[in-house]
């Protein structure tokens, strides 16, 4: 029997932005590919619904910077409709009433801090400058692909060499606050510089996102690293509300893996990757039909890559030994409100949307922030929870009707997994947590709700896949990243099964709305495909 | 410095204490600590920018149209009345004194806007004909209404503006003030100028402001309004040229042909209209010129990789910079310079508007651009490039 000429070179499983961009990147390389969503619309976890009428939510992801510049261009995402608003302050209210209000402004920024300590304003410009030094020793790190620490191939040894080479060449103070906040703690680190608890806080309260790492715990300086590497225009560490919130920027790409040429097959339910003899040959969907390449990619996370898609027992043991014992447990939820007007800050109530066009950091104390984690450590949800929020309805005024606003809360910590209880039941629970939380820093708060949207953990997994709810796909913990990221030696975007890949946010570089993993799979699937041509 | 009839507003809602000078005037640098909010606003929802300091001339009379058809460049015959026109008008040796744009409101009356003054030059050509050139600059205030939710914040006040059509002008009442409203703005997006009785000012103004709050409409000053500008792609005196009646050197003056304006002149084979360097423009729009307007986009990679291997974060400033770049080919030869740089949010690219030699200006040729990082001269790729770098389809819609 002859073989039915394929009608796709490369399938790609999942539509959310890793995906997406992945596809785009083999679509305009010359491959036929399909990309496949199982819902209605693209974006995975970066999309945006109108939940209540007239209202945009950002579901999930609400804010881009870490995304890779590099995929901006090579993709030609402006000609697509790429537009990232600046995200242009940061509130951070106190109990007392009183705040600490960061803009744009960087004289201003430092009288705001001399508000606080005078001994802080040049520490914080020491501790800029020198998370910024850090930043640019690694950023190199996250637009290639990691060497293979497990590999003998002289090809590999020289690429640890490289990166042996590249991290004997950095300044000692560099290496040494690298490998502090790698290892070390937020709460840590910042006890070098300041004595100003709110800005301590203001700034580690980035280090336990999506994470269940307090801020007194080693690993979150990691995270605290992770949230800087970004930037908004190049200017480091500033985050943007793309136009339309994420899943504006998801239906960017997906305008442009179309543009390139992909297919974007939406309500598309994969069941498994079809293998034979080591290889695969295509894909199954849960409605029985088949779909024949020979290139098929997962940008779902480990977990289901390897666990789900494909049959463990084709797998090395100790690969399905190192997915099984990969941590998830996601720690994180959403409350997202429809507000009729904005939100009252006594303290800044003269001063209009000014300390809301940006992110609230709704966490005042480092001691706030780790009582808000010990709560998780016992199986339970923060009964005084650290909120990052923003009213985006501020920085797009197509979110909401005129006048009116739309206020996401990224909330922590909510661990999957309750001691007792569980999220169908807690659910509205949090909601009335989160929005007391809201109403001590911004009385009357209440009055203002519309409309409310509890998204917990258990959503999370329910609605995008990601397992346990985890939002980075597997956490970021120094044994999940880089070379271990998902698994030593499987840190290449490859998989045991030949022309099986991998391009999730459980590879390298990771999570957040940063793209490299779908970029990098591609040049290496690309590299592989013009090696065995 | 004088104040614009809005000052009693703008100073209140400036937080920044940055004014910059403009014609004797307090214009506001920006309003807000991040001038990037004001560009945002523009690009995004609405923005307001007080023009008033402009230059405005009144011209009327039975032969005002023939007067305006011999001194200004463009066909001013062309501009029918309830349009406006964007114009320039040049020495006898055909090099441009300045641009502007001429709003007709009917057969005898048009208005003219500049940002120098310009009175005695008209007046001293107007001989016999039965015109008057009256200088209104004090007695018009004017608001520029910038963004895609302008349209939808004026037809609140007067539904008849969601009418217009581009370079469309009427006259019309904001809260029972005459008012004209004209289609026109500097920013590249959709927009509207608005021009008011000095006296009525303040209160078509507020009106305005307060409907327009909810859509997001806010002030932007100068530093936005040049970015917009720039990725329009519109011309500005005294940064992309300097007028020919200052110039020291035929050097530093410019030819329409050399601005990008060679479109205006698409029928001067084909009509008699004699006007003030008519035939030396003819002359230059038959040769190749001296050079020609272009747009520049620098090339990322090459950007990137410059500063990266000097050991620097790739800058992108957004930034207006209005000072003149050299620029090079291959063999380092000259090969023109830019006049206006930045890095456009919207492009996602640093762009410039260049002047560059007849054999680099077609779309697609190369050139390099002079930047210094750590204090080395470094030359960076840049691609000609149509302008504008940014045309949103809501701008003609």
């Amino acid at each position: 029997m002859s073989k039915q000429q394929s009608e796709y070179d490369a399938v790609v499983i999942g539509g959310g932005h890793n995906g997406l961009i992945n596809g785009a990147y083999l679509a305009k390389a010359g491959l036929r590919t399909l990309i496949l969503e199982r819902h209605e619309i693209v974006g995975g976890a970066a999309i945006t619904e109108e939940l209540y009428p007239g209202f945009q939510f950002t579901t999930f992801s609400y804010a881009l910077s870490q995304l890779r510049p590099q995929i901006v261009q090579e993709l030609e995402l402006v000609k697509y409709g790429f537009m990232p608003l600046l995200m242009e302050s940061n509130l951070t209210p106190m109990e007392n009433g009183d705040y600490l209000l960061f803009g744009q402004d960087e004289q201003q920024n430092i009288a705001e801090i001399r508000r606080h300590s005078k001994h802080d304003a040049d520490a914080f410009e020491q501790f800029s400058h020198d998370v910024a030094m850090v930043v640019q020793a690694v950023r190199p790190l996250l637009d290639a692909i990691p060497p293979d620490v497990t590999s003998t191939d002289p090809e590999e040894l020289l690429r640890m060499a490289a990166l042996a080479q590249h991290v004997r060449s950095l300044p000692p103070r560099v290496l040494q606050n690298g490998m502090r906040l790698l290892t070390g703690s937020a709460a840590d680190f910042l006890d070098d510089y300041f004595e100003s608890e709110i800005l301590k806080a203001a700034i580690a309260s980035a280090g336990i996102i999506g994470s269940k790492v307090g801020p007194r715990s080693q690993g979150s300086g990691l995270v605290m690293l992770y949230m800087s590497i970004g930037e908004h225009d190049g200017d480091q560490g500033a985050w943007s509300f793309h136009k339309g919130g994420t899943g504006g920027f998801t239906q960017v790409l997906a305008r442009a893996a179309a543009g390139f040429g992909a297919e974007i097959a939406t309500g598309t339910d994969v069941s498994h990757v079809i293998t034979s003899n080591g290889k695969t040959t295509g894909i199954a969907l849960k409605d029985g039909r088949e779909i024949d390449a020979d290139v098929v990619v997962s940008s779902l996370d480990p977990r289901r890559t390897f666990l789900q898609l494909v049959e463990p027992r084709e797998l090395p043991t100790e690969l399905v030994d190192s997915i099984e014992r990969m941590r998830f447990q996601g720690t994180s939820s959403k409350v997202n409100f429809a507000l009729d007007g904005l939100p009252n800050f006594p303290a800044l109530a003269d001063r209009g949307e000014d300390p809301f066009r940006g992110f609230i950091n709704m966490g005042p104390t480092i001691d706030y922030l780790e009582r808000a984690f010990d709560d998780a450590k016992y199986g339970w949800f923060s009964q005084q929870p650290y909120l990052d929020s923003c009213v985006q309805s501020t920085i797009d005024r197509d979110m909401a009707p005129a006048g009116k606003h739309v206020m996401s809360n990224f909330v922590q910590y909510t661990p999957y997994e309750l001691k007792g209880s569980d999220w169908d039941t807690e659910r509205e629970n949090l909601g009335d947590v989160v929005q007391a939380t809201i109403e001590r820093f911004f009385p009357g708060f209440g009055d203002l709700v519309l409309h409310r949207e509890v998204v917990t953990p258990l959503d999370i997994e329910r609605r995008t896949g990601l397992t346990e709810g985890n939002i980075y796909g597997g956490e970021f913990l120094a044994p999940q990243m880089f070379l271990f990221r998902p698994a030593p030696g499987w840190n290449q975007y490859r998989t045991p099964i030949s022309g099986y890949y991998q391009c999730g946010s459980g590879t390298h570089p990771g999570g957040c709305v940063m793209g490299g993993p779908g970029r990098l799979a591609a040049t290496q699937i690309l590299g592989d495909l013009s090696r065995s041509s | 410095m004088r104040t614009t009839p809005f000052y009693d507003r703008t100073n209140v809602l400036n937080r920044t204490g940055l004014w910059d000078h403009w014609a004797g005037y307090l214009s506001a640098r920006q309003y807000h600590l991040s001038e990037k909010l004001e560009y945002f606003a523009v690009r995004t929802a609405a923005g307001v920018y007080d023009t008033s300091p402009l230059y405005k001339y009144r011209i009327h009379g039975r032969d005002a149209e023939s007067f305006l058809a011999g001194v200004l460049a463009r066909d001013v015959r062309t501009c029918k009345p309830g349009k406006a026109q964007y114009t320039i008008w040049c020495d006898d040796d055909g090099y441009v004194i300045e641009d502007g744009m001429l709003f007709r409101t009917s057969e005898s009356e048009f208005m003219l806007t500049a940002a120098e003054p310009n009175a005695a030059y008209f007046q001293d050509l107007i001989g016999r004909a039965s015109v008057e050139v009256e200088d209104v600059s004090e007695d018009l205030a004017s608001l520029a209404l910038q963004g895609p939710r302008s349209k939808a914040i004026l037809s609140t006040i007067a539904p008849e503006i969601a009418e217009l059509r581009p370079f469309d002008v009427i006259e019309t009442k904001f809260n029972g003030s005459p008012i004209a409203v004209s289609r026109t703005g500097f920013t590249g997006d959709l927009g509207y100028e608005l021009w008011v009785d000095s006296e009525d000012a303040l209160d078509v103004g507020d009106g305005r402001f307060e409907i327009g709050v909810d859509h997001g409409l806010m002030p932007f000053g100068e530093t936005a309004l040049v970015m917009t500008r720039l990725e329009a792609g519109l011309l500005l005196i005294g940064a992309d040229f300097g007028s020919s009646r200052y110039a020291w050197t035929d050097g530093a003056s410019s030819t329409p042909g050399e601005l990008g304006l060679r479109w205006m002149f698409k029928d001067i084979g084909k009509t008699q209209r004699p006007f003030i360097g008519r035939e030396a423009i003819r002359r230059d729009l038959d040769g190749s010129g001296r050079r020609r307007l272009v747009g520049l986009t620098i090339d990322w990679a090459d950007w990137d990789e410059h500063y990266s291997q000097a050991g620097h974060v790739p800058p992108k400033d957004h930034t207006p910079v209005a000072e003149e770049i050299p620029l090079f080919d291959k063999e380092q030869k000259r090969a023109g310079f830019a006049t206006s740089f930045m890095y456009s949010p919207m492009a996602q690219r640093h762009i410039a508007i260049a002047q560059v030699l007849p054999e680099f200006s077609a779309l697609g040729s190369e050139v390099d651009f002079e930047v210094t990082i750590d204090h080395v001269l470094h030359y960076i790729k840049a691609v000609v490039t149509k302008m504008p770098f940014y045309d949103p389809a809501h701008r003609t819609a």
